[in-house]
């Protein structure tokens, strides 16, 4: 069932006619540009509205390249370091105003639940819970400069750039009265486990034309194409975007454990057993043998 | 050295794993407990989930069980017929445990009943092999009279009665089995073999004689626990290889280890040592429950 809900809500999407409008318009401007306090956490009641896709020929355009394009999880994988690098491209000489570079690399979503404890007859329990839908399970923004600073909130929700906003919708209605307290918790803990990480600052950006990023991928990866972009803004507004995809495989050993766990799993179940069986009769074997020598 | 999980999905240090098996190992081998109840919750602390902690711990338990069983085998201390009966009550208890531990994942409380789990069952045990070691030590300083093989109480007036030779006894088959059961829903919820539980039993409530009593919980803890393995394996592809070879290749080395040092100690102290350990890995996970946590929310990812 929950298969299908990225289905459904694209359905959705196509269907709601604002966004229809907005996207055949061809337009970059935000939906809503009220400027909302930032940061700002989603409220799980908005709809959310799709992110649109590139227009033809701004002023100002990335030219971009990744040190990797696929990263390979071996037996001894444990972490990986992604160079981002490009250029900015002009027809026209240098126009005014502030430029800034915004680089975020997102993993696969994943659905998850926040949990909230409470005291109960002394001890702590999970009391409340909040599902979502569908999280990416790694998020790093790296920018030439603080983000509430260099970014507009309406540009923001747009493009879903900062932290909050790569946070996907909910499911199905929240039971709590403060969904955005959960959503606080989230990041705040994704943050501080490394999965979430914000480096304002991190790329530096020459003659404003060159600019490159380091970013560091955690030891603790989970499959699939992890999506990049690079944002190209103009005084808080974005003007280009440039999109690459990573690879993320596991190889080896460590493909074929996975692939046995999951589509022969009596048979994994059974090696697992005849590896322990083997283990503790050869250690017992071995070692009786080792006191009589 | 960093190796990457393939069912976990995390990173770990080789070493860290092969210690954590190998100080668990020298444990069991000084103390002749299975681990398992120290292991699981050593997994959670280094940042293991813990469904795979649970799961991959009782393929830890088999090997350590059976390299146990069949030097007990050799010895001819293991009474088949009662281990087959306890089995029996076992692999149901099993099946039930692997049954409950998927509704407690849904609901969220795993990691909670888990964990009271542990704190009721280290406590008792804690306090229970305090209690006998300190009358043990007071024993040999005053030596008194020769006590009775075993009391007869209301487990003997049970019907389906059933001669065990081995163990000398002819009882009903209702207390081991029940015995059994408990035993394989503790395999399954908390990813031990349940000997800590199973041995005070068969020798205060079904009266065994001590001489096969841990040969006989070795022998029912080494089909549970394979059996729970396969469940969690099958249903939930929760058992990580990986993390249970880095475990066992510590822990028989360790369990050697431990061995030999065991001969060369005096055994009631080592009892008491083992005693305030259990007691105090009780306290502080029951501390955890009790204290303000440091956060009040947890995130927990399901399975795509």
């Amino acid at each position: 069932m929950s298969r299908h809900a990225p289905l459904i809500a694209l359905i959705v999407a196509l269907l709601l006619p604002g966004v229809v409008a907005a996207q055949s318009q061809g337009s970059l401007m935000p939906a809503d540009d009220t400027g909302a306090g930032y940061p700002l956490f989603p409220d799980p009641g908005r709809p959310r509205s799709a992110v649109p896709e590139n227009v033809p020929k701004p002023a100002e355009q990335v030219v971009a390249g990744l040190s990797d394009d696929s990263v390979s999880i071996t037996t001894s994988f444990d972490g990986s370091e992604i160079l981002i690098y490009g250029a900015i491209r002009r027809e026209a000489p240098i126009p005014e105003g502030r430029l800034d570079v915004i680089v975020t690399i997102e993993a696969p979503s994943q659905p998850m639940t926040i949990w909230r404890k409470q005291r109960r007859l002394g001890i702590w329990v999970n009391t409340e819970r909040v599902e979502v839908g569908a999280a990416p399970s790694y998020y790093a923004v790296s920018s030439t400069g603080p983000l509430d600073q260099i970014l507009l909130p309406g540009w923001d929700s747009r493009y879903r750039i900062s932290l909050p906003q790569a946070l996907r919708a909910f499911e199905g209605a929240p039971e709590v009265a403060d969904a955005p307290a959960f959503t606080q918790a989230m990041v705040r803990l994704r943050e501080d486990d490394g999965h979430f990480r914000l480096d304002e600052g991190g790329i530096e950006l020459a003659q404003d034309t060159l600019f490159r990023a380091d970013i560091r991928l955690p030891a603790n990866l989970l499959e699939g194409d992890y999506k990049t972009r690079i944002f190209l803004l103009r005084d808080g507004q974005v003007i280009d975007v440039h999109r690459a995809a990573i690879e993320v495989r596991k190889v080896g050993l460590e493909r074929w454990l996975y692939n046995l766990a999951f589509d022969q799993p009596l048979l994994y179940g059974l090696m697992s057993l005849a590896v322990a069986v083997l283990a503790g009769w050869g250690a017992s074997a071995g070692f009786r043998k080792l006191r009589r020598a | 050295m960093q190796i990457y999980l393939p069912i976990a999905e995390v990173s770990v240090n080789a070493f860290t794993l092969m210690g954590l098996g190998g100080l668990v190992g020298v444990m069991s081998g000084l103390f002749g407990v299975g681990g398992g109840f120290l292991i699981t919750p050593l997994l959670f602390f280094i940042g293991i989930p813990p469904t795979i902690a649970v799961a991959t711990g009782a393929n830890q338990v088999v090997a350590s069980s059976v390299s146990g069983v069949l030097a007990h085998m050799k010895r001819k201390t293991v009474d088949f017929r009662m281990g087959g009966v306890l089995l029996a009550g076992g692999l149901i208890g099993s099946g039930l445990g692997v049954l409950v531990f998927n509704i407690l994942q849904r609901l969220g409380q795993v990691e909670l009943v888990v964990q009271l789990c542990y704190v009721v069952f280290l406590g008792l045990i804690g306090g229970m092999m305090l209690q006998e070691s300190l009358r043990a030590l007071r024993r040999a300083r005053h030596p008194t009279g020769r006590r009775r093989l075993h009391q007869h109480n209301w487990v003997h007036r049970l019907p389906f009665k059933m001669k065990f030779r081995t163990s000398g006894l002819y009882i009903s088959v209702i207390p081991p089995l029940l015995v059994g059961v408990a035993v394989g829903v503790l395999a399954a919820i908390m990813g031990v073999g349940g000997g800590f539980i199973m041995v005070p039993a068969m020798i205060y409530l079904l009266g065994m004689p001590t001489k096969v009593v841990v040969g006989t919980s070795l022998f029912q803890i080494t089909f549970v626990t394979a059996f729970t393995t396969l469940m969690h394996a099958v249903s939930y592809n929760t058992v990580d290889v990986m993390l249970a070879l880095l475990l066992i290749v510590g822990g028989v080395i360790g369990a050697q280890i431990g061995t030999t040092l065991g001969a060369k100690l005096r055994a009631e102290q080592l009892r008491i040592l083992l005693a305030l350990l259990v007691l105090a890995v009780c306290a502080k996970l029951a501390l955890d429950l009790f204290l303000t946590p440091d956060d009040l929310y947890s995130i927990v990812t399901r399975v795509r």
